[in-house]
């Protein structure tokens, strides 16, 4: 391990070296010391593959994808983030890439990491962003005809409800159970 | 309703809705439909300690088609809804349903996008049981409950739903 093992600034240096081949830079690391490197979205995929073939970095496992809504900031509202781990350095990676919400597709990373399948889908549910070249970008927590993207911002804290599945039903919704038995625990003979 | 006979065995004898009432009551199979944390507390009330079969819903059945009253213990989501309908939708008629615990009944504490704000918004349920999760007593008297209903016709499968909510009852 430790003859294939690079140290901190050695990594930190092939970093920016494939950030700048990118048109990328390094940005202030994370608290626990995670270098963070922001490319353009076009450029990501490229970027992730160079760190996982360099032979001082070797950023085989893609950990994570996941997003950032920056609803209502003068900036792109998206940030697609991206998690990676190297077994031989034991370091992770954070990659981060931005979208703007008019057009918010990022390029899949399924055909080199197909790991991501998953998690881009999630980003896709919670979020609605798109990735360009997922096979599969279905929804995977909610339901498949929902409407809405629950972790964006402007999305209300108590949810909105999939009218879809009423309907599928055929309008079984119920009525609440006001005017029903007083919630009383001391009494069970309540039928 | 009334028991007839002598030394040689007996017959019940009673207007037909209520022997009925009276067979279905006792015999309650329940549909176990555990989603979350308080199936755990279903499954103690189905064990030995708490027994379940003293009240006649021992044989808890895993197929829609062979049981009684369906028992939603846990956390319905949006993704899960359709099929818990369809479970429901596939048990035979008359059918009841028991909400176990805060969550089946209104959510409960999560009250946000991926949770069903309470099974009733697909299923009819006729008792509406208290805490998180229920102790297994609180269900039983759900079950109990549940049979004075059928009893006396107060349920959404005899066309007369008068929804309860039980604690552990007193
Ligand atoms: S009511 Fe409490 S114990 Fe029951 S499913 Fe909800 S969180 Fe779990």
């Amino acid at each position: 391990m430790s003859d294939t093992a690079t140290t901190t600034s050695a990594i930190e240096d092939a970093l920016a070296a494939h950030a700048a081949a990118f048109s990328g830079s390094m940005q202030p690391k994370t608290q626990d010391g995670i270098p963070v490197v922001r490319v353009p979205r076009d450029q990501v995929i490229g970027f992730l593959v160079a760190a996982r073939d360099d032979a001082k970095l070797r950023f085989r496992l893609l950990l994570d994808v996941t997003a950032l809504d920056h609803y209502g900031q003068p900036r792109d509202r998206f940030d697609v983030v991206y998690h990676c781990y190297s077994f031989e350095s034991r370091t992770r990676l954070r990659v981060k890439t931005s979208c703007p919400e008019r057009d918010a597709v990022v390029p899949s990373a399924v055909p080199e990491f197909p790991t991501a399948g998953f998690l881009e889908r999630e980003v896709f549910d919670m979020f609605g962003i798109r990735f360009d070249g997922n096979p599969d970008l279905r929804r995977i927590l909610m339901p498949e005809d929902y409407e809405h993207f629950p972790l964006r911002k402007d999305f209300p804290l108590e949810g909105i409800e999939p009218e879809k599945v009423y309907r599928k039903h055929g309008g079984v919704m119920m009525p609440r159970a006001t005017g029903a038995e007083p919630i009383n625990g001391a009494r069970s003979d309540t039928p | 309703m009334a028991f007839e006979g002598g030394e040689d065995g007996f017959a019940v004898t009673g207007p037909l809705d209520q022997l009925l009432a009276w067979a279905r009551k006792n015999s309650l199979w329940p549909m176990p439909l555990g989603l979350s944390c308080c199936a755990i507390e279903m499954m103690s009330t189905i064990g030995p300690r708490f027994d379940i079969s003293r009240f006649g819903a021992e044989v808890a059945r895993f197929s829609p088609r062979q049981s009684d009253v369906m028992i939603v213990a846990g956390t319905l989501t949006w993704k899960m809804a359709s099929v818990a309908r369809r479970i429901y939708d596939q048990m035979p008629n008359p059918k009841y349903v028991i909400s176990m615990g805060v969550c089946a009944s209104s959510g409960g504490l999560y009250r946000n996008y991926a949770v069903v704000p309470g099974v009733d918004r697909l299923i009819p349920v006729d008792v509406y049981t208290m805490g998180c999760p229920p102790r297994p007593d609180t269900l039983l008297n759900a079950l109990l409950t549940l049979q004075k209903k059928i009893d006396k016709g107060n349920t959404h499968a005899s066309g007369n739903p008068r929804p309860a909510v039980v604690g552990l009852g007193g």
